[in-house]
Parts: C-alpha cells; structure tokens; sequence
C-alpha cells in the first residue's frame, strides 16, 4: 500500500522527498510555461543563475548551517571553479562531442575548487575560533587578485604564462589568448541550460541531504553543537570538518562552472566579497541548517531584484539589515526566552480553558 | 637608497595598519568577537574629517578629536545595539552581524555620500623632509603618522598595565566570568574597549587618508581587513603584537608592491597569513591557550 508506505516513511525521507518535489516541480512549471511561451526574456535569461545560486546556497550552507563554520570565500571557489571549467570547455569544445567536453569542463571545475578548499582547510581547520572566515576571505581576494594579473595564452610553441601583461606573454602573432588579465575570458560559446542547471541542483542536492544524514553528517553536527564532546566520543574533527569544507567548494565550484558556462565572457571581479555575502545572506534568510529554506531564499533573492528595478540601491542596506535583525532574532538568548514567552501566551489564548497552566 | 625610501613608507603604512589592528585585536581579546566593522567605523571617521576639515575648514587638530568622538559614539553604540544580544550566542552569530554592520555603514556611506571618491585634503600641514641630496625624501605625513602610532602604542600599554580600568580589561579578557564575581562592570569594559578601539580608527582614517588621498564607502574594508592580517601575525589578543604584526605587514605589502607586482601585493599580504597559520598560528606574541573543560 503507497499511502500507509508513506506514513511509515522515515521523517528525514519524506522531507526530503518535499524538497526534491520542489525543484522538480518548479523545473516542470517553468518547462511548460515556457513551451507555451508564457515567460518573459528577462526571466529565462535568471533561470542558470537561479540554479547557480540554489547550489551555491545549499553548499554554503552545509558549511555555515551544518558545519557551524563561517566561510566567506565561497565567491572564491565559485571562481576558481568557473574559470577552470571554462578553460576547458574552450580548450575542447571544438574537438569533444559537446556533451563530453561539458562533463568534463563540470569535473575539472569541481575537482579545482575542491582542491583548493583542501589546501585551505587543512591548516585552517585545525584551528578554532574565526580563523576560517578571515582565512576564506583572504583566499577569495587572492583568487580574483591572481586571475586579474593573469595572463595564459597558447601558440604553436606551446602555452605562455604570465603575471605582467599580455605583451610580457611572449605569444607569437597567431597564438590564442585564454585569459586576458583582467578582461578575462571572453567569447565563450554559451552552453548552459535550465536543465543542465536542474541536473546540477538535483545533483547537490543528493549528495549533501545524504551526507548530512549520514553517519557522517551526524558527526559533523555533532561538532557544530560541542567540538569538545564531540572530540571526547571520538570523533576525528580534522577529518569531518574538512570533509564538510571540500564538498561545499566542489559544489561551489561547480555551480561556478555552471555561471562561467552561461555567459560570453568571465571576469573575476564577478565573483568578489559581495557575491560571497550575497550567497550568505541567502542562507541566514533560508534558515541556517535548513536545506529547503536556502533553495526558496536563493530563488526568491535571486528573481526579485530583477522584479523591483526601483529598490536596486537599496537592495544591499536591506540585505545588511536582514543580516543583523535574522541574526538577533533569532540567536539572542534574550529574544528565544521572549518569543517563547509570546508562544505560549498564544496558546493560552487558544486553548479554551484559559492561562491555567496544564501539570504534566 | 631607493629600498630605505620604499622601508620607510612601507613603516608608515604599517603604523596605519598597526593603529586599526589595536582595535581589533583589543576587542578580540576582550569581547573574543572578531569586529568586521572596524574597517568601516575607519570609513565614517574619514568622512566627518572629510567634511569638517574639508568643506567647513576648521582646525585639522580640532576636526581629528570630532571624528575621533563621533567613532566613539558610533563604536559604542554599535556594541550596544547589535552585539550585546548576542553576547551570549554562538559565535557564528555575532561573526555574521558584525559583517552585517560593517555591510550596512559601507551602504549608507553609499547612499549619504554616493560611490564616487572624494579626494581628501591632508590634515597634516609638515613639510617633506629631504636627505642624502634629495634623494631620501620622507613626507610629513609618514612622520606624523610613525610618531603617532608610537605615541598612541606608549600610552595604551601604559593605560592598560597601569590603570584600574585596563586591569579590568585585562581581567575581563582573561576570565569574564571570574572578573564579574570580583565586581568588575563587564558591560562598561566591553564598552570602553568599543570606544578606545573606534577612537584610535577615526586617527588611523585621519592618517590613512592624508597618505592616500581618495575616500571612498569601501576605503575602510580592505585596510580593515588588513590590519586583521596584522593582529593574527602578531598574535591576537597581544598589544604590541598588533604594533609589530602592523609593521611587517606593511613593509612586506611595500616592498612586494614595489619589487614584485603592485597588482600581487594584496594576494602576497593576504598568502603570509595561512603562512602564520600554518606555521605559528597563535601569532608572533601570542601565547597559548588551553581549553579547559
């Protein structure tokens, strides 16, 4: 029987069934609208960066929500992922079936910033207190510092590097540039779609749901509550921490590949300290530890500003204020015990009965 | 003689840099909160020079001491209002309002004063120096600016090793808990430390801004964040960590810009810090901590 199946199903499962269905179903609207052309331009042209952002938002906060750790260089690994994949997507496109050559730009994307989250978080995360934040800031003004000085380009010689200028590159007259410093690269063939946006959401959305319900999911939250009880049962924290740290940058990564790829041309300074708070915010106002609340603020964030033109100045002094009023609301001990305080009151007033308080 | 000229201001820039590390590092010692706004209280504090010195021509000593008690007010009341609710909460909580309000100053500076930059004019009116037959020339303002920073450095370990207020911060740093039981007000202190941290940025803008003369709502983030650089390599927490920590940090960001890549300089900065982190993470004065439970 489906229906006492689904009564019998775990709480986790059938939550994440919801989320899933959401997405799903949100591809499926959209699909159907658009066959019947009943979508703007403007809105189909946000539907890559929506699903960027969704994955951006879901990797974050797996370390911000689950991990407890503040990491404010997740524009940082967006870049480097964005920037690899794309390299490798012009470097093959003309030569790989189109389908091969984007799985493997996706692969490359992911595996760069995945390693680059590694080389951070080893010494990183051995440390406590709020070294990571400054240190994943740091690490996101490197990136876009390096790819601004960067200049990579190939000719019959072989490939030319180099952190002056394009002329200092030593390219022959009919070598290609890759990355023009900071221009960065530009004529790339688009190729990316809502669906392959979709496929990736789908795709994070797998993997960090079952990591998170995992044995080591459990243990990374464990960490996240008390780092000296969890160390006390036996938990190896280095080995959590970083696990949580790298599969937020591959996605990171990846959803960078998935931007780079739905664009002409790719600069760093897209993806500075900005983009990082941007893809916070999204997190503190989806819920921080609530996988299902950063996809809808993501989404919604993401479509919004494009809807009201008129509060584009204003747009980041709101997110600063939803920054600082989520937080108080929410993490101030004096706020919890008031909002109880208001809870229950709500419930005396229901109950018929009045204030009498029930002896348990 | 051309590298003493780069060493030289590179010692200046280090002063700046050393000067908003004290604000940082105090708090960190004291609140164990990283201040995400001390760069931004950096920000405001050059804009009322902007202003008062600027536009309205007041005296620069007097426009300075104007600013340096509207950061006061600013820092304080920041304290109060966003971070003393969460005092108690984890410290991810208090990490993401303070980048809240380090966010919300650079946005209404943007929308008072608009992005564009505003060139400042120096406060300092000290003539260059000239040596070795015009070669070495130093500035009045990297003079005033080193002699400041040393002044500001004497007085404040005197005022926190000597005085009953710094024996409360220095208590309070220690042992919150403990310092309250023997009748030391945490909430003042904390408040002082606010107030002594965002006076000594509004100074640190004065300087800054003389040396580099363009204001902007962002001037203040990256020599904030900087400056954070300085107080982790000189051990956070540690007073002349953040004077020394300041110093090296900005002869290596000087020296990088001028014999490697100016466009490098900010990425080779930002490298020494996982260096430290990897090599000494407490710092170069720091001590280590260790958790009881």
């Amino acid at each position: 029987m489906p229906l006492s199946r689904l009564k019998n199903m775990k709480k986790t499962t059938k939550s994440n069934i919801i989320t899933f269905g959401i997405v799903i179903v949100f591809y499926v609207i959209v699909e159907i609208l658009s066959g019947a052309g009943l979508t703007s331009s403007s809105f189909e042209g946000q539907l890559v960066p929506i699903c960027a952002y969704v994955v951006l938002a879901v990797s974050l906060n797996l370390t911000v929500g689950f991990l407890g750790e503040l990491s404010l260089g997740h524009a940082g690994f967006m870049s480097a992922g964005a920037f690899s994949g794309v390299l490798v997507w012009t470097l093959l496109g003309q030569t790989l079936p189109t389908w091969l050559a984007v799985l493997l730009a996706f692969l490359v994307g992911g595996c760069v910033a995945g390693l680059f989250g590694f080389a951070i978080g080893i010494p990183v995360l051995r440390l406590s207190g709020d070294y990571l934040a400054i240190v994943t800031l740091a690490f996101g003004e490197i990136i876009k510092n390096v790819i601004n000085a960067c200049y990579l380009g190939y000719d019959s010689n072989g490939v030319h590097f180099s952190l002056k200028d394009a002329a200092s590159m030593g390219l022959e007259a009919d070598g290609t540039t890759l990355i023009n410093g900071a221009m960065g690269i530009t004529r790339i063939k688009t190729v990316s779609t809502f669906t392959i946006g979709i496929v990736l959401v789908v795709l994070a959305l797998i993997v960090i749901l079952n990591l998170i319900n995992s044995r080591a999911g459990r243990a990374i939250t464990a960490i996240r509550d008390n780092e000296i009880a969890a160390q006390s049962v036996g938990i190896n924290l280095t080995k959590y921490k970083l696990m949580a740290f790298v599969t937020s940058a591959v996605f990171a990564g990846l959803a960078g590949v998935l931007y780079g790829l739905n664009y002409s041309s790719l600069v760093a300074r897209r993806f500075d300290y900005n983009t990082s708070i941007q893809i916070l915010v999204f997190v503190v106002l989806g819920g921080m530890g609530n996988i299902r609340g950063s996809i809808i603020a993501a989404a919604l964030l993401t479509v919004l500003p494009e809807m009201l033109r008129g509060l584009d100045d204003y747009r980041m002094l709101i997110y600063a204020i939803v920054l600082i009023v989520m937080m108080i609301f929410n993490q101030s001990p004096q706020m919890i015990a008031w909002r109880k305080r208001i809870a229950e009151r709500f419930k005396d007033v229901r109950k018929p009965g009045g204030k009498k308080k029930e002896v348990a | 003689m051309q590298f003493l000229s780069y060493l030289i201001s590179g010692i200046s820039l280090g002063s700046v840099y050393a000067l908003i590390a004290l604000g940082y590092t105090m708090v960190y010692g004291i609140a164990k909160m990283l201040n995400f706004a001390h760069g931004d209280i950096i920000m405001i504090g050059s804009y009322v020079i902007f202003f008062a010195f600027g536009s309205f021509g007041w005296n620069p000593l007097v426009a300075v001491l104007f600013s340096m008690v509207i950061c006061t007010i600013l820092g304080v009341l920041i304290e109060r209002v966003a971070y003393r609710p969460l005092r108690e909460a984890p410290s991810l909580a208090v990490l993401i309002t303070a980048i809240g309000v380090s966010y919300l100053l650079q946005q209404v500076a943007q929308l008072l004063w608009t992005s564009n930059a505003k060139s400042f004019t120096s406060v300092v009116g000290l003539q260059k120096i000239t040596l070795f037959d015009g070669q070495l020339i130093i500035s009045g303002e990297t003079i005033v600016t080193i002699l400041v920073c040393i002044v500001i450095m004497v007085f404040l370990t005197l005022f926190v090793n000597h005085t009953v207020p710094g024996h409360a911060m220095l208590a309070v740093s220690e042992d919150r808990g403990a310092a309250q039981l023997m009748g030391v007000n945490v909430n003042a202190t904390i408040s002082l430390t606010f107030a002594i941290g965002s006076a000594l940025a509004a100074v640190a803008g004065a300087l800054l801004c003389s040396t580099y003369p363009s204001l902007s709502p962002t001037t203040g983030a990256m020599p904030g964040i900087k400056a954070f650089v300085a107080a982790v390599f000189g051990g956070i927490g540690s007073i002349p960590g953040a004077f020394i920590g300041g110093i090296l940090l900005g002869i290596i960001e000087n020296l990088s810009k001028a014999y490697i890549s100016t466009q490098l300089s900010d990425a080779i900065v930002f490298a020494v810090l996982i260096v430290v982190l990897l090599v000494k993470p407490t710092g170069l004065l720091g001590k280590k901590v260790n958790v009881k439970v």
